[in-house]
């Protein structure tokens, strides 16, 4: 099965561009992919399973138990101390936590990280000034959320270089099994359970000591729906890597966009207000998340093909997001696109929690590119991938300017 | 696009969501000639569904309401003065002053009104309201912001529920008077109307279904007093709202010839109107509440749809349709009808058509907890679904009821009751004209099976509950 067509998007050597793929997938709106696996490719297909009911996130329920590691008891041994993130969970007990979290995202905390996402900005680049060459990851698309993402959850900024390597481990199992080595494997186990000690320590200092964090507040919600202990060290794992690991792609794949679209560019340059509508046409075009993984929970028939029960079905989003058939000219980037219902969040019960943060982020980050680098181009085209085809996006993304102002 | 050659002269008349959409979807498809909006209101184009909820609770001015619309639409707008006939052979509008507009193609979306209180000289008291349009919302938010001692509330359909949660909001109380079993009975049957009904008493609404207001009274001055309910207690307030449903305007095309009546003008799925005799027409078409067309998925049973959602999608579909030159396909009008509603702090979603159901069955979540999906059934397909607080189900429940899944749907889901438990839906499936379903199948269609029949409000409800 090594070469179906959604194994060649595994593959690394299409980690540069999976579209022409996706657009051969697009032929069979729903198709068989493997032993037991499916793929979703059409819009209408996609977002027809992102709010099914008879499709679980909860990859314990698939029949092979394959799909992504995260979810597959790997690395969530069995016993009451460890239990998946929320984002592999299904209603009701994915509703309570979401619910949960989602009251911790308060307007108030969203504003006050939003201010401070532009002074952050302005210091990651003011430390390029001068310079000649930018790397887009290093020196912003990577500082940027993690330091976000700490500061809201209530992580030292400090111990970042220890959760680094575990993000990075943990979010290759977020592809299925197949492309993984067995010692990446054995790197995402331990990089669990590190990351779970990590957790529970400082935990422990945060229900000793609360302060305005979203640790602290799920540790002292009086609420009768709260979570217990082992919930809040999930969720916080799960916000953890999913705040280090996607946002720094929307950037960093939006200046990409941007560089290769030179009237897009300086279109922003003369129009700065017109970076909303940009930004959720690179949420569309080059999305952070290329697909998640989902588990049939009965037969279910859509154009045409039955899945079976207990199925992993891929559903990739970024194909969904560059169907003709939903997008005209879908293999162009327009910034002034117009009706962009895109899938760059997901969509159904799932849809991205940290959406608004991560707008805002990529917003200001992209402002500030657009604005600060003089006459830019590519260094490298492609630029170098990191291994995750899920959580896609360049490993470095080297530009070199007439200048950073 | 279109060829932009013919028609020349397009005139529609209704200049509502439905009239401005089409105006929009005109222009889109390329077409260059004059257009003409009627409108009987004064305003520019506004939105509804915000006047029975954040304008009434005073959160929203009646003036954010108007609707986001095209820059460049070059339409001249004719506002103020209804349509008072049409001559469709002369191709001639005559508006109510008596100028007369001449078209090549006519679009029809002069939609509905509130339908007012029966007895004239009760429904001119001072504190009696209706609720359709921007000046009444205005009108009724003043009399709600002055404090009233008491506002009752005559009939239980979505507007209805709607209100009395804004009175609850803020503070005011409130008497709600619904004929049927339960408030939202017509709308959603006896069973989720059973739902509503606790959810409102919950929320402090004093409830009395299986009630009607036979009578309201005022005080000297012509001031509303008191209503006499049929359960024999009489109620002092000093606010009434009539929420008795709507009555379609199609007044204005009697002696056109064309296939309309109290229950809407008859198109086909093209939305191209109908003359009396069920000829086609090729040059008017019909959109939006005041339509009634035969949807192919309900057997060609003639459907009137009075939800936000059908008026857009209709509207595109006619103005598409309006500018089309043969052999360019005509295109049908075949979504689902879909509806929203907010009331007591819950989101109310439904796709599909539950008023043609005899069964309903919980499919996820549970009526205990405030969330869940109900699918209804009929002669055991799935023909409709209910959301309430989980809308981002109803998409996939969309698909059900479009691929007649069979009923109860098999779905396996997580959050769903095991073993499932369908009941009758309570529905009283008739086609008199009512004031609750905002869909309702007004043609050849079930007749009437389990009628409601009046009793004591505070008996328990027939239909077992979900």
């Amino acid at each position: 099965m090594t070469d179906t067509l959604f194994a060649q998007v595994l593959d690394e050597a299409s980690r540069a561009d999976p579209y022409p793929l996706y657009a051969q997938l697009r032929r069979t709106p729903v198709s068989r992919q493997g032993e037991n696996l499916y793929a979703a490719s059409t819009y209408r297909a996609v977002t027809a399973l992102l709010h099914d009911p008879r499709i679980s996130s909860d990859e314990r329920k698939s029949r092979t138990g394959a799909g992504a590691l995260a979810a597959s008891g790997r690395l969530i041994e069995d016993g009451d101390e460890r239990r998946p993130g929320f984002i592999f969970l299904d209603p009701p007990e994915h509703d309570r936590l979401r619910a949960v979290v989602m009251r911790q995202f308060t307007p108030h905390r969203i504003r006050l990280l939003g201010r401070h996402v532009e002074t952050l900005v302005d210091e990651l680049l003011d430390r390029r000034a001068g310079q000649t060459t930018l790397d887009v990851v290093d020196d912003l698309a990577y500082p940027l959320p993690v330091t976000v993402i700490c500061e809201l959850l209530g992580v030292p900024r400090e111990d970042e270089p220890r959760f680094h390597v575990w993000a990075t481990a943990l979010a290759r199992t977020l592809d299925p099994p197949e492309g993984m080595s067995e010692e990446e494997v054995a790197r995402a186990v331990s990089a669990a359970a590190e990351l779970r000690a990590y957790l529970v320590e400082l935990a422990g200092q945060r229900a000793a000591h609360p302060r305005p964090d979203l640790l602290s507040g799920l540790l002292t919600d009086a609420s009768g729906d709260r979570m217990n202990p082992p919930e809040i060290i999930a969720t916080m794992a799960l916000l953890l890597i999913a705040g280090h690991e996607t946002t720094v792609n929307l950037i960093t794949n939006g200046m990409l966009t941007l560089l290769r679209n030179p009237e897009a560019l300086a279109l922003l340059r003369e129009r700065p207000d017109l970076i909303t509508p940009a930004l959720e046409e690179v949420l569309r075009y080059d999305p952070p998340v290329q697909f998640r993984t989902r588990t049939t929970l009965t037969d279910v028939e859509l154009d045409g093909v039955t899945v079976p029960a207990g199925a992993n079905v891929a559903l990739l989003l970024a194909s969904a997001s560059r169907d003709p058939e939903r997008f005209p000219q879908a293999d162009r980037y327009e910034p002034l696109r117009q009706d962009n219902q895109h899938l760059g969040f997901g969509g159904g019960i799932h849809y991205c929690v940290g959406a608004p943060l991560a707008r805002i982020e990529a917003r200001v980050a992209l402002g500030a590119l657009v604005r600060r680098l003089e006459s830019p181009r590519l260094a490298a085209d492609p630029p170098p991938y990191r291994q995750s085809a899920s959580l896609r996006g360049p490993r470095h993304l080297v530009v070199e300017a007439a200048r950073v102002t | 696009m279109s060829s932009p050659a013919a028609p020349g002269r397009v005139v529609i008349v209704g200049a509502s969501l439905a009239g401005l959409r089409a105006a929009e979807t005109l222009r889109r498809e390329g077409f260059r000639g004059e257009l003409t909006l009627i409108g009987d209101e004064p305003h520019e184009p506004y939105d509804r569904p915000p006047l029975s909820k954040q304008v009434l609770a005073g959160r929203a001015s009646p003036a954010h309401t108007a609707l986001v619309r095209a820059p460049d639409l070059e339409a001249t707008w004719l506002l103020g003065e209804p349509a008072a006939a049409l001559d469709p052979h002369t191709r001639t509008v005559t508006l109510a002053g008596g100028r007369e507009i001449g078209y090549d193609r006519l679009l029809i979306a002069t939609g509905t009104r509130a339908r007012p209180w029966p007895a004239a000289e009760e429904a001119a008291l001072d504190g009696v309201f209706t609720l359709r349009g921007r000046d009444d919302a205005e009108r009724l938010r003043a009399a709600l912001a002055a404090g009233p001692r008491r506002v009752l509330v005559i009939g239980g359909g979505f507007t209805g529920s709607e209100i009395a949660s804004v009175c609850r909001e803020l503070g005011l109380p409130v008497t709600l008077a619904e004929r049927g079993p339960a408030p939202l009975s017509g709308a959603l049957g006896a069973a989720a109307g059973s739902v509503a009904a606790r959810m409102q008493r919950a929320h402090g609404v004093d409830l009395r279904a299986n009630t009607t207001v036979m009578a309201l009274e005022g005080d000297g001055s012509g001031r509303l007093r008191a209503a006499y309910l049929s359960d024999g207690d009489v109620v002092e307030v000093d606010v009434a709202v009539v929420a008795l449903g709507a009555v379609r305007n199609t007044e204005w095309l009697a002696g056109s010839g064309l296939a309309a009546d109290a229950r809407g003008v008859v198109c086909d799925a093209a939305c191209r109107a109908f003359d009396a005799d069920a000829v086609v027409t090729d040059d008017v078409y019909v959109a939006g509440d005041v339509a009634r067309w035969p949807h192919p998925h309900y057997d060609g049973l003639l459907l009137a749809v009075e939800h936000w959602d059908n008026a857009v999608r209709q509207a595109e579909t006619a103005a598409a349709n309006l500018l089309r030159e043969p052999p360019a396909p005509l295109r049908p009008h075949r979504g689902l009808p879909a509806f929203w509603s907010y009331q007591f702090g819950v989101n109310i979603k439904s796709v599909g058509l539950p008023t043609i159901a005899d069964e309903v069955v919980v499919t996820q979540g549970a009526v205990a907890d405030g969330r869940f999906v109900a699918a209804y059934g009929r002669q055991g397909r799935t023909v409709a679904a209910v959301a309430v607080d989980s809308p981002r189900w109803l998409p996939a429940y969309a698909g059900f009821v479009a691929a007649n899944l069979p009923f109860p749907p098999d779905l396996h889901a997580s959050d769903a009751p095991d073993p499932l438990r369908p009941v009758p839906a309570g529905l009283a499936l008739d086609d008199r004209a009512t004031h609750s379903p905002t869909a309702a199948v007004t043609g050849d269609g079930p007749t009437a099976s389990d009628r409601s029949t009046h009793r004591d409000p505070r008996s328990p409800l027939t239909a077992p509950p979900l």
